[in-house]
């Protein structure tokens, strides 16, 4: 716990651990916190692409919350904005080739 | 009477001044159906997240409506038969404002435990609510 936790958005977290399952955990894992909570965010707006964006992957999909440190509550919410988001075109349903 | 968020997206070949008399034509139905729209906005141009009838890019038009189920099938029919509009999505907003409401009073009350039980190191001021986001 050796990083304050407003270090760096979710989006830019160091790599995970590799090697597969059972490897030793090499990296420093900072404490996470919910990121709904900690601004007190409480509508989480399907029109806010920037806000969104920092919850999907590269290739479009919905974040987990072991990465984002999210609360349950606010990650059922944040899938539905994000699903909305998709539906009406402004976050992809798959980005890439 | 419920609250509704309808936006629909317009063709990017459509002129400025036909999206506003779409618009207005749009505010007529709302009116005419016995709803009321509390506001409108022009989110604009902008790149689509993917292809929607063969266009990369699309008018956002925001619309927040009060009204029943008829105001808004009969909205969401007159979206379907205009054939500049490419695609609409509405989202009843009642339930979200009203969870949000339920957050605020929950954090005030814990706020206000919060100071009664440590009254020596007075909690840090709430940062101030961060502005309704609003995308440009």
């Amino acid at each position: 716990m050796a990083f304050p936790k407003e270090n760096a958005p979710p989006g830019e977290r160091p790599p995970r651990r590799e090697g597969g399952p059972g490897g030793r955990k090499q990296y420093f894992r900072r404490r996470k916190v919910c990121k709904f909570c900690e601004e007190k965010i409480d509508v989480i707006d399907f029109k806010d692409v920037r806000l969104l964006s920092e919850f999907i992957a590269e290739r479009g999909k919905i974040l987990p919350r072991r990465l984002t440190g999210t609360c349950s509550t606010h990650q059922r919410a944040l899938s539905e904005a994000i699903k909305r988001a998709r539906n009406i075109a402004l976050l992809p349903f798959a980005a890439g080739t | 009477m419920r609250n509704y968020e309808i936006i629909f997206i317009v063709r990017p070949d459509v002129a400025d001044e036909d999206v506003q008399k779409l618009i207005t034509q749009m505010e007529s139905v709302v009116g005419s159906a016995g709803g009321k729209v509390e506001k409108v906005e022009k989110m604009g141009r902008r790149r689509l997240a993917y292809r929607v009838h063969k266009q990369r890019e699309g008018f956002y038009v925001l619309f927040y409506v009060q009204g029943g189920g008829d105001t808004i099938r009969e909205f969401e029919r007159r979206l379907k038969v205009t054939d500049t509009v490419v695609k609409y999505l509405t989202v009843n907003t009642d339930e979200i404002l009203q969870r949000a409401a339920k957050f605020k009073a929950l954090r005030v009350k814990q706020e206000a435990k919060r100071r009664r039980s440590k009254p020596a190191p007075p909690p840090p001021a709430a940062p101030p609510l961060p502005a309704e986001t609003a995308p440009a």
